[in-house]
């Protein structure tokens, strides 16, 4: 192709992996939230979004220093992750899983007009702690936002898979996801697992939004990018970290390319596409588990 | 079962309303929905037409959701598309009412059954991930099938014309809209007295045994994807003939989550149900209304209701979850039956 700007798809492609960083971080909340305890959230934006607002109240409000105003975030959504766990997915314990889907529907509808209540529903501004020094990879240009978003992201998921793989409340996660009767009688405290996860998750959900909020800016509306976490994880399947991973840079890229190429309105159109590609042609996610039902 | 109504013959025990007490009931149910309009104020009919509509997109998603057991967060989407349909033949052919509606349920039929095709690959929650895909799709194409959808201005809708007569009147409207949501319902509580009703039941309570007994799945599902967004192209034609403007934001996510709610709240797999979660959660937000108008600051309280709203709207979700997961159809039932063994109790 004569022409062709290789230089702008270097750029384009280099946001698009740096939007899927976070994507991919997101996705990695869900699906810890998933594996143990088999509940879909599609409250998960809103999850993020509070994240970033308790650090807003934070820092904005309270006029905390940056470093106290993350970690005040942080403890803050891991409290309201318990609570959450505690009061509403505790009490619907083997129900069908379309009640509890239902559950964080309704969830995010309160995280969201609670926040609405508190904060007004116009846009604000995250106080900016990023460098903004231009950086280059090679020719290409890069965000600061994006290329330290990216660089945080890629910190926190390879921390969090270090803490699962050695953490003995991490190991006591994983036995409780591969087999819940047999992490019970060897004696692995299951309902506290799934209080841990919705903490952990919650956290790591807090620590998303606040990247994504100092990247564009903070709205009750910020849930919407649960939405295309959802298409993430389905593509990578629910139940897979590797695919949350792959998945979210994956969709990164794919909504940066049609965004670009095709105009702003196309995004959505293009990842739903991809997720409907992908679930028919494999239902269970490009890494997911094929589970097979008997009578 | 009530006492003293012993059945002798199949066709007693078949009935939809099997005593004397339900028919006389219904009667005068009938003729309340006749003198309605007669006595209520613009508002009220406004509100009626308004439930009417949602009444019968919402026995649509219980035929799919609660009857069949298929998870669907694409009703409002396929509303969307019944209210498209009904615009542009009246706008374009001048087409009569009735064909109008009828295309509108045929359109929406159409595009239920292409969504509904996944269905026997995927199941459960991926399939609701699968339609709410569907339903961005379809606004996408709302918004840019500019030739035919008029794009994100929309399109007006003239009114309605029944033998010379402009229905552009809540009072006139309510004679369409109410006789046609009547209609669907009879239709609904018809249908699960018949082969197939019974085989959308065994497919909800284990798709795979109702294999085994011999029901085509993909043809049943199909089936009941395209009954379900019968229902709502219907709702949705009248819908445009309703507000008389239809746009690709008037029929968002939210709304179709909006119905999924009503018919949990109301109780999924019960007629009744879906109708009482309809009425009750279009009338919570003006009932809310109402009462924030009582309050002594009212106009500053004001910019309160609409956050308001939204966390009554989840925490009536999440309440009648957890604590009343058979939904009003259920608290009706034990209303019910408190004066049906009066003095006694259950």
């Amino acid at each position: 192709m004569i022409g062709f700007d290789w230089l702008m798809l270097a750029e384009v492609s280099f946001a698009g992996l740096g939007s899927g960083g976070l994507y991919a971080l997101a996705g990695l909340a869900f699906v810890l939230i998933y594996k143990a305890t088999r509940v879909v959230n599609l409250a998960i934006g809103e999850m993020l979004m509070m994240g970033a607002y308790f650090f807003f109240a934070a820092t904005s409000s309270m006029g905390w220093p940056i470093w106290i105003g993350i970690i005040a975030a942080v403890i803050g959504s891991g409290i309201l992750g318990a609570v959450i766990e505690r009061l509403l997915i505790r009490p619907m314990l083997g129900e069908a899983p379309i009640s509890v889907f239902m559950i964080t529907v309704g969830l995010s509808s309160i995280l969201v007009g609670t926040v609405e209540l508190i904060w007004g529903a116009d846009q604000l501004r995250l106080p900016d702690f990023m460098p903004s020094d231009t950086v280059l990879i090679g020719e290409a240009m890069v965000s600061p936002k994006i290329f330290y978003g990216f660089l945080a992201a890629v910190a926190l998921i390879a921390c969090v898979l270090l803490v699962f793989r050695f953490w003995r409340g991490g190991v006591a996660l994983r036995a409780t996801a591969s087999d819940q009767a047999a992490a019970y009688s060897m004696g692995i405290d299951v309902p506290r697992v799934f209080s841990l996860t919705w903490v952990v998750a919650a956290m790591v959900a807090a620590i998303g939004g606040i990247i994504v909020g100092s990247i564009s800016s903070l709205s009750p509306t910020m849930g919407v990018f649960g939405l295309s976490v959802l298409v993430v994880v389905i593509v990578g399947g629910l139940d897979s970290v590797p695919g949350a991973l792959v998945g979210g840079l994956l969709v990164g890229l794919v909504e940066s390319w049609t965004g670009t190429y095709f105009g702003g309105e196309f995004k959505l159109l293009a990842t739903f596409s991809l997720l409907v590609l992908i679930l028919m042609v494999r239902p269970y996610g490009l890494f997911g588990t094929h589970e097979i039902e008997r009578l | 079962m009530r006492i003293g109504s012993a059945r002798e013959t199949y066709s007693q025990d078949e009935a939809l309303f099997d005593s004397h007490t339900k028919r006389v009931w219904l009667c005068v149910l009938g003729t309340g929905l006749v003198l309605f309009p007669f006595f209520a104020g613009q508002y009220w009919l406004y509100l009626a037409c308004l439930v009417a509509i949602n009444v019968a997109s919402a026995t649509g998603l219980n035929i799919l959701t609660g009857y069949t057991g298929q998870v669907s967060l694409g009703q409002a989407a396929f509303m969307g598309v019944g209210a498209y349909a009904v615009a542009v033949l009246e706008k374009q052919l001048g087409t009569p009412v009735l064909l109008n509606l009828l295309c509108a349920g045929g359109a929406a039929m159409l595009v239920g059954l292409v969504v509904g095709i996944p269905s026997l690959r995927v199941k459960g929650l991926y399939l609701a991930i699968a339609t709410i895909a569907a339903s961005f799709i379809l606004h996408f194409i709302f918004a840019n099938w500019t030739r035919v959808t008029g794009g994100t201005a929309g399109l007006t809708v003239p009114p309605a014309t029944i033998f010379g007569l402009a229905l552009d009147t809540e009072f006139r409207l309510y004679w369409l809209i109410m006789p046609f949501t009547v209609l669907m319902l009879a239709g609904a509580a018809n249908l699960f007295r018949t082969r197939i009703g019974r085989a959308f039941i065994a497919i909800r309570d284990r798709d795979i045994s109702a294999e085994v007994l011999g029901i085509p799945l993909l043809r049943y599902k199909l089936l009941s994807f395209g009954l379900s967004s019968f229902y709502a192209g219907v709702a949705g034609g009248l819908w445009a003939y309703f507000f008389r403007s239809v746009t690709p934001e008037s029929f968002p996510l939210l709304m179709s989550i909006f119905f999924l709610a009503a018919i949990i709240v109301g109780g999924m797999g019960s007629i009744l149900g879906g109708i009482l979660g309809a009425v009750f959660m279009t009338l919570v937000p003006e009932v809310l209304k109402l009462m924030v108008g009582w309050l002594p600051n009212a106009s500053e309280a004001m910019v309160f209701l609409a956050p308001v709203r939204t966390i009554v709207f989840g925490a009536l979700i999440v309440g009648f979850l957890i604590f009343e997961p058979h939904g009003l159809a259920e608290i009706w039932r034990r209303i019910r039956r408190f004066f049906h063994l009066w003095p006694f109790r259950s």
